[in-house]
């Protein structure tokens, strides 16, 4: 089990946000439910999201958070990356609102076609 | 038969990328430079113990009023989708598959226990929420985050009184009101300090108070504010009963 030791903290987190990320692919490309395409969506947004934490992951680092644990003349040394953070907390906010609208999207169809089955809604097929 | 193929095939393509890229990876043993120097001169310009704050509300201040406007524009087509406007024969007939749906039991009230944990539970969310957005630039948090905590709130109070009225005119004039004064604050920075959003338009005070930072946790209640409504807006749209306009 040597090769278990070499394996990093951030390499797991980077191992399971792809992972999810082809879960969420495989789930839009093949479900033809439309909630199981937006959950498929939203897999792939938190999948996304974990990949971008782990990139900015610094090795024994912490929260970039300066207090009584990491003193302002330590925090260069002792912090992880703060800039991808805060991309993260904007995708998150944006892919909340993508998530909003397909839903609705998704309550329109269902008032208009009483069915969430993306084969019945054949009209718009070219 | 052909689609499914090519829908494996890209699938093992993509898997291929992946796992070459999870195998050569390394991470990294030091900042890149521009988050050293975030870390190197964020706290005495800015004044924020938290660094993404510092990121998130002055460095990158443009990029999070953009957002709050994505969020904003979401929301108002939230609303526009789910708008009920003419009543046609098929609404009315759509009307009554639910109501027959109802009485089949599909929409049971709540239980006594889930009314009465609301109301006690309820004032305490949404304080932790304001705290949340308070404390955004000393600790984890931030008005995203406090905005959806007090949205929890909402949909806790929806979930347990569902016939609960929830005032839109209340909820357009806060949301209006804080995204307003959030542009004003950036205005002022331009003109006061060293340029739009700039936070030095008041007092940095003392490192790590709870009123430091200068105008950091103004700009996170003025967003918590905004997202926390706009939030229970959506919440509110997504009820089964749309009780028209405003």
């Amino acid at each position: 089990m040597s090769f278990l030791a070499d394996i990093q903290i951030s390499q797991i987190v980077l191992s399971s946000g792809l992972g999810l990320i082809l879960i969420g692919l495989w789930g839009m490309l093949t479900q033809r439910h439309i909630i199981r395409m937006i959950i498929g969506f939203s897999l792939l947004d938190t999948g996304i999201h974990m990949v971008m934490v782990s990139i900015g992951y610094v090795t024994g680092g912490t929260a970039p958070i300066i207090n009584d644990a990491v003193p302002m003349a330590e925090a260069v040394n002792r912090i992880v990356d703060p800039v991808p953070s805060a991309l993260v907390l904007t995708s998150i906010v944006i892919g909340l609102g993508v998530t909003a609208v397909m839903l609705s999207f998704a309550v329109r169809i269902y008032r208009t076609r009483r069915t969430l089955m993306i084969d019945k809604c054949t009209e718009s097929k070219g | 038969m052909i689609k499914r193929l090519f829908i494996a095939l890209v699938m093992v393509m993509i898997a291929v990328i992946f796992i070459n890229l999870v195998a050569n990876y390394h991470e990294s043993t030091s900042l890149s430079p521009l988050g050293a120097y975030y870390a190197d001169r964020g706290p005495s310009e800015v004044g924020a113990a938290n660094l993404v704050t510092a990121v998130v509300v002055t460095y990158r201040g443009l990029d999070t009023l953009g957002e709050v406007t994505v969020l904003f524009i979401s929301a108002a087509g939230v609303g526009l989708l789910l708008r009920r406007t003419r009543r046609t024969q098929d609404d009315e007939d759509l009307e009554k598959g639910d109501r027959a749906e109802e009485t089949a039991g599909v929409h049971k009230p709540a239980s006594e226990i889930v009314e009465t944990a609301t109301q006690l539970l309820l004032p305490m969310v949404i304080l932790f929420g304001i705290y949340v957005f308070l404390n955004g630039h000393l600790s984890p948090g931030g008005g995203f985050q406090g905005g959806a905590i007090i949205a929890s709130g909402t949909m806790f109070l929806l979930l347990a009184l569902p016939e609960s009225h929830i005032s839109r005119l209340l909820i357009a004039i806060t949301e209006s009101l804080s995204g307003f004064s959030y542009v004003v604050i950036g205005i002022l920075g331009v003109i006061m300090a060293g340029g739009f959003l700039d936070n030095r338009i008041m007092g940095l005070g003392t490192f790590g108070d709870l009123f430091s930072a200068g105008a950091i946790p103004l700009i996170y209640v003025f967003v918590g504010l905004k997202v926390g409504f706009e939030l229970s807006a959506v919440l509110d749209r997504f009820r089964k009963e749309d009780t028209g306009p405003l």
